[in-house]
């Protein structure tokens, strides 16, 4: 059992429930340990930074200093939501890069009687975690019903993969993380180049015209891709692209019905939890229906692909086509 | 030989004193004075069109010393933090932290273009300090009840939903170290005035 110190997010708590459902129903199965940070406070979002800067990097420097103190050796920090993970980790980068910003930090911690030295925790996302610490081959281990036949749009929006402070990421356009955790749970993941197009934020908030354009750019984008719903890892962007979907169909005359789950959500239903137990019904455009059906055909589906020759390439549609190279799913990596 | 001068060079010096001020806010080195105005920022942004200078033509008014310009401008309040910018320029300007800057230099002097970024953001952040926690509710009540009566209709099943879901709480999640919280940030804002 690997275990690590968590942080929530606000979001988690409210809107993002779901997320967090589900999360703690995948841990036993992956073999992981989340011991919550205590008492967290809000990480500021995008909008402490746009307010005041010394302030805004002391808040989230509490958290980065409560859980220097909390963690046992070797443990990381993870955190879920992606603009929680990216303050967390930015904190921690322009501390260790700017030592005046570090000097003042540190000034306004020590009047709380905390201090933080930058470099201590290591700050990482949910989904980096589960790919690299606890490995496909494990997550493919777990599955016992393979999500075989579910289209799925992959979606991890903007902050995991950028600005990349830690330089884990070699795409910071097109990554495959979440489209390799999806096939490992048998699911059909759809080719969605818009995958880390932003989902405008707190845009829905302060000039919905700008917001809505980008959620149905969104949207309506899996929809052509043929998915019957988008995965993602942020709990921002499932609310945007969920509760504003409607608001979204009203301004441009659309009727589109995209439900958006986390993927932990799926997670848990091909490891065989309860649907209902990891959060899903609990989105607008419901989710639970698409799910159900695809679960019920998954079973002849998954025996019809075993019983069939293992053809690595499928046939050429017309027989003057050029071909045109198709990766293996074991050589699709970063 | 007679060389064509561009600006004259009172307006070097502000855009230097410009530059320098902006820089001062940006929380790590935002590298802006390697611009080489080649417009990838703009071509990369999702919300350009809303903008009314794209970053690269911010980063000339910069330079150029507009300072009134710059601070009326709605881009940075428009910027969505999606930092796909800040991948592609290639000088690697931290581009969207020098947006935050020239948000806080414009919250600061109140030039903002309109006031439901900066309102919006205070509102998160002052419930954020009293509690410790960010208020859901609390926030999005306030913010369409001041800014968006018209989307209130249309908000309210969305309301609706959201507590039949189950995914809203009425009463704000409270941290137990507020006070140590609030005094951080206290000596924080004494520090940022001071600089």
């Amino acid at each position: 059992m690997s275990s690590y110190l968590y942080y929530p997010g606000c979001s988690m708590e409210g809107s993002g429930r779901s997320y967090r459902e589900s999360l703690q129903g995948i841990c036993e199965p992956l073999g992981i340990t989340l011991e919550e940070l205590n008492d967290w406070n809000c990480c500021g979002a995008t909008e402490y930074v746009s307010l005041s800067t010394t302030p805004a990097y002391a808040m989230i420097a509490r958290n980065l200093a409560i859980a220097a103190g909390e963690k046992k050796a070797g443990e990381s920090l993870v955190a879920a939501c992606s603009a929680c993970y990216l303050n967390l980790a930015k904190a921690d980068h322009y501390m260790g890069a700017q030592p005046a910003l570090n000097a003042r930090v540190n000034d306004a911690l020590g009047a709380g009687g905390l201090h933080y030295d930058p470099g201590t925790v290591k700050v990482r996302h949910l989904l980096e975690v589960i790919l690299n610490d606890v490995g496909l081959e494990a997550v493919k281990a777990a599955v016992k019903k393979p999500l075989t036949g579910l289209k799925v749009a992959p979606y991890l929006g903007c902050m995991v993969p950028r600005p990349d402070v830690d330089g884990a990421y070699t795409n910071h356009e097109q990554p495959n993380d979440l489209d390799r955790l999806l096939r490992a749970l048998g699911a059909d993941v759809v080719d969605y180049p818009l995958k880390t197009e932003c989902c405008g934020g707190h845009m829905t908030q302060v000039a919905p015209k700008v917001g809505l354009e980008l959620i149905r750019r969104l949207v309506a984008e899996a929809e052509r891709r043929e998915a019957v719903m988008m995965v993602t890892v942020c709990p921002m962007c499932q609310i945007n692209i969920d509760a504003y979907q409607g608001e979204m169909n009203a301004m441009f005359h659309t009727h589109h019905k995209m439900p958006i789950v986390f993927f932990t959500q799926l997670m848990g239903v091909a490891f065989g939890l309860e649907p209902k137990r990891v959060g899903v019904g609990r989105e607008y455009t419901n989710a639970s229906k698409t799910l159900a059906k695809a679960l019920k055909a998954a079973p002849e589906l998954a025996l019809a692909a075993a019983g069939a020759a293992p053809a690595a390439h499928r046939p050429r549609p017309d027989k003057r086509a050029l071909p045109m190279p198709r990766m293996a799913d074991s050589e699709v990596e970063e | 030989m007679i060389v064509a001068q561009v600006s004259p060079p009172e307006a070097a010096d502000a855009g230097a004193r410009l530059l320098a001020e902006v820089n001062s806010k940006t929380a790590g080195v935002s590298r802006l004075e390697m611009c080489i105005q080649c417009g990838s920022c703009g071509g990369s942004c999702p919300s350009a069109s809303a903008m009314d200078h794209t970053p690269r033509g911010l980063f000339a008014l910069i330079r150029a010393g507009e300072r009134d310009e710059v601070l009326r401008s709605n881009t940075p309040w428009m910027c969505l933090s999606c930092y796909h910018c800040v991948v592609r320029c290639p000088q690697e300007i931290e581009i969207t932290d020098v947006m935050y800057a020239i948000k806080v230099i414009a919250e600061k002097e109140h030039t903002y273009p309109n006031n439901v970024g900066p309102d919006f953001a205070g509102v998160f952040i002052g419930q954020a300090k009293r509690f410790g926690r960010s208020w859901e509710i609390g926030l999005t009540a306030r913010h369409y009840l001041r800014h968006y009566i018209p989307r209130l209709p249309g908000m309210t099943p969305m309301a609706f939903g959201l507590f039949r879901h189950g995914r809203i709480g009425i009463l704000p999640h409270q941290i137990h170290g507020k006070k140590q919280l609030q005094a951080i940030l206290r000596r924080a804002d004494e520090l940022e005035r001071a600089r």
